[in-house]
């Protein structure tokens, strides 16, 4: 591999670690420790929410895996990536005002504090602290795992070398500059990974010979490819619209992108990241599905999907410009893991730690237990990555759907449906998380649709059923 | 015996009804990324008619959705949502 696209990788690596050192110097003068390492002090403008969202949301599958597929389905897949615009203003619009106002009363700054205070029940949050420290850790070590792939076939580095440069490179800034340093890093992420997708498209519609060229291509090879149901016809559409769940409304139920609708400064934020955040997610992942759809008539017969982005940057790029193209999936992976990093650490300092453990722990014991408690993680996370445990990545196939479906209910009818009680939220969480495990291992993708929905669907039920049945033995409901 | 003893913060009402333009508008987004997908798209390939080059229920369904949700997303935000102050002033939460 060339020093010419080598180059602006670091060079890119350097620029995320200034930023995330620099941003790392406000902590210090703060006076909520808590608050600020593992909420940024509830000060995010609307630019900088927009893109942690989006960068956060956007992991390796939006870079390499999501193009890779829609190079051997074709449009049809570029369909399907479509309902992933919906997470650029759903999210927000419906925790909204009422989470952020919330979640200021509580004084929370977990989304398990707000669990905590909105329940009133210690199951709820040992619950959701397990399941948020099980699923979230191996889904890091996943992504951890697929960042350092990418470097070691950038640059033909090592495995090893590579885990140990791109686990450096997060840790550090991470670990000292808590989520103010992963936010603003996450806008620099997002920010190339918005550039990289306009470079990557437009060079691709050129090198095709524009896209009416490129379409005829695609359609003399296959007419599927250019149909809405896919490369042999089994693209079905209840099954594309039932990623409407799992990749678009559903995401509210992810604890990552949830606890940054709390983390914004005022109503005006909220606004302007609501429109930023559906041009930029809906930009990014019309293009990159697209780029990965139009490759194909240029690079005919890549046999594994996750090559095609790599390489067809590498082909219609000069190199040093495919080294800035290549940072893009780079800073998914990055802005991804780095959230996932504090928010598990935050599950086991401020969750489980001082909510059950030890209360009454001095401001100076938590900040430096939350130190050592993100480090101690990065470390273990990176041992994980040397050599994955099966049980590792039998549990990253759950983190995403898995959480989705255990959170989802308890978070937003927790919002807005008063009657709502901690029964109801406990026996939505175990239903959800439990069928969807048992549905993905016996009967994946039930009635055609994706594995997701019937765990939601279940998970609703049982919270609507429970809370109702157990509406008089439950304690007063919560102010809400 | 019924509980309803939440006395009614009227910012709340405020997030209520903007929580519910966020699930018309995704109703809406879905209903126009399918019909135009589906209802265009199902013709066999050799009849489509193509817009900037591309087949018409892909222009239509994924790239002018795109842009018409952005449009009608902003101008949600800009004419519906209203700007509220989001710090407690006199009824604090706990002390920190």
């Amino acid at each position: 591999m060339n020093w010419q696209v080598i180059a602006p990788l670091i060079f890119f690596l350097i620029i995320i670690f200034l930023v995330g050192l620099w941003s790392s110097r406000k902590i210090d003068a703060s006076s909520s420790f808590l608050q600020d390492y593992f909420l940024g002090g509830r000060q995010l403008g609307g630019f900088i929410l927009a893109m942690t969202m989006i960068a956060t949301y956007g992991s390796a599958s939006s870079f390499i895996g999501g193009p890779g597929v829609a190079y051997t389905q074709g449009l049809g897949w570029v369909l399907l990536a479509m309902s992933q615009v919906v997470t650029g203003y759903f999210v927000l619009m419906v925790l909204g005002k009422k989470f952020a106002i919330t979640a200021r009363k509580y004084n929370a700054v977990t989304l398990i504090d707000f669990l905590k205070e909105r329940y009133n029940s210690k199951w709820v949050v040992w619950l959701s602290s397990l399941s948020i420290i099980i699923f979230l850790f191996s889904a890091m070590a996943a992504q951890w795992v697929g960042g350092a792939r990418l470097i070691e076939s950038l640059t033909g580095l090592s495995y090893l070398s590579a885990l140990f440069i791109f686990a450096a490179s997060v840790m550090v800034y991470v670990v000292i500059g808590g989520f103010r340093a992963v936010a603003l890093t996450d806008a620099v992420q997002g920010g190339i990974m918005f550039i990289g997708t306009m470079i990557l498209l437009v060079a691709v519609i050129v090198a095709g010979g524009g896209i009416p060229n490129i379409i005829s291509d695609l359609s003399s090879e296959n007419p599927n490819l250019i149909t809405p149901f896919g490369f042999d016809g089994g693209l079905t559409p209840l099954y594309v619209s039932s990623f409407w769940i799992l990749v678009g409304v559903g995401v509210v139920g992810l604890p990552q992108v949830a606890v940054r609708a709390m983390s914004y400064k005022n109503a005006r934020a909220m606004h302007r990241a609501i429109i930023i955040g559906t041009i930029v997610v809906g930009f990014i992942m019309l293009g990159m599905h697209l780029i990965g759809v139009f490759a194909r008539p240029i690079l005919p017969g890549i046999e594994v999907g996750d090559k095609v982005m790599p390489m067809i940057a590498m082909e219609v790029l000069p190199p040093w410009l495919a080294g800035i193209v290549l940072a893009a999936p780079m800073a998914a992976i990055m802005s991804t893991v780095d959230s996932l990093l504090l928010l598990v650490s935050s599950a086991i300092v401020k969750d489980v730690y001082i909510n059950y453990i030890k209360p009454d722990t001095e401001e100076s014991t938590v900040k430096k237990m939350s130190f050592a408690v993100t480090a101690l993680l990065g470390v273990l996370v990176c041992i994980m990555a040397l050599s994955p445990p099966d049980l590792l990545i039998w549990l990253n196939l759950f983190s995403f759907g898995g959480l989705e479906a255990a959170f989802i209910w308890p978070v937003v009818l927790g919002l807005y449906w008063a009657k709502g009680n901690k029964y109801g939220a406990v026996a939505s969480m175990i239903t959800g998380t439990a069928s969807y495990i048992l549905f993905h291992t016996f009967y994946p993708n039930a009635l055609g649709m994706n594995t997701v929905v019937l765990p939601i669907a279940l998970s609703l039920a049982a919270y609507i059923a429970v809370s109702l049945f157990t509406e008089n033995t439950a304690p007063a409901a919560a102010e809400i | 015996m019924k509980k309803s003893i939440h006395k009614k913060d009227p910012r709340f009402k405020i997030a209520e009804k903007e929580a519910w333009i966020g699930i018309g508008l995704v109703l809406f987004n879905f209903i126009w990324w399918y019909g135009f997908a589906y209802g265009l798209g199902s013709e066999p390939a050799d009849e489509y008619t193509f817009i900037m080059g591309m087949p018409a229920w892909f222009f239509w369904s994924c790239v002018a959705g795109f842009v018409v949700m952005v449009i009608l997303v902003s101008a949600a935000v800009k004419f519906l949502f209203k700007e509220v102050p989001f710090e407690e002033n006199g009824e604090g939460g706990e002390s920190e």
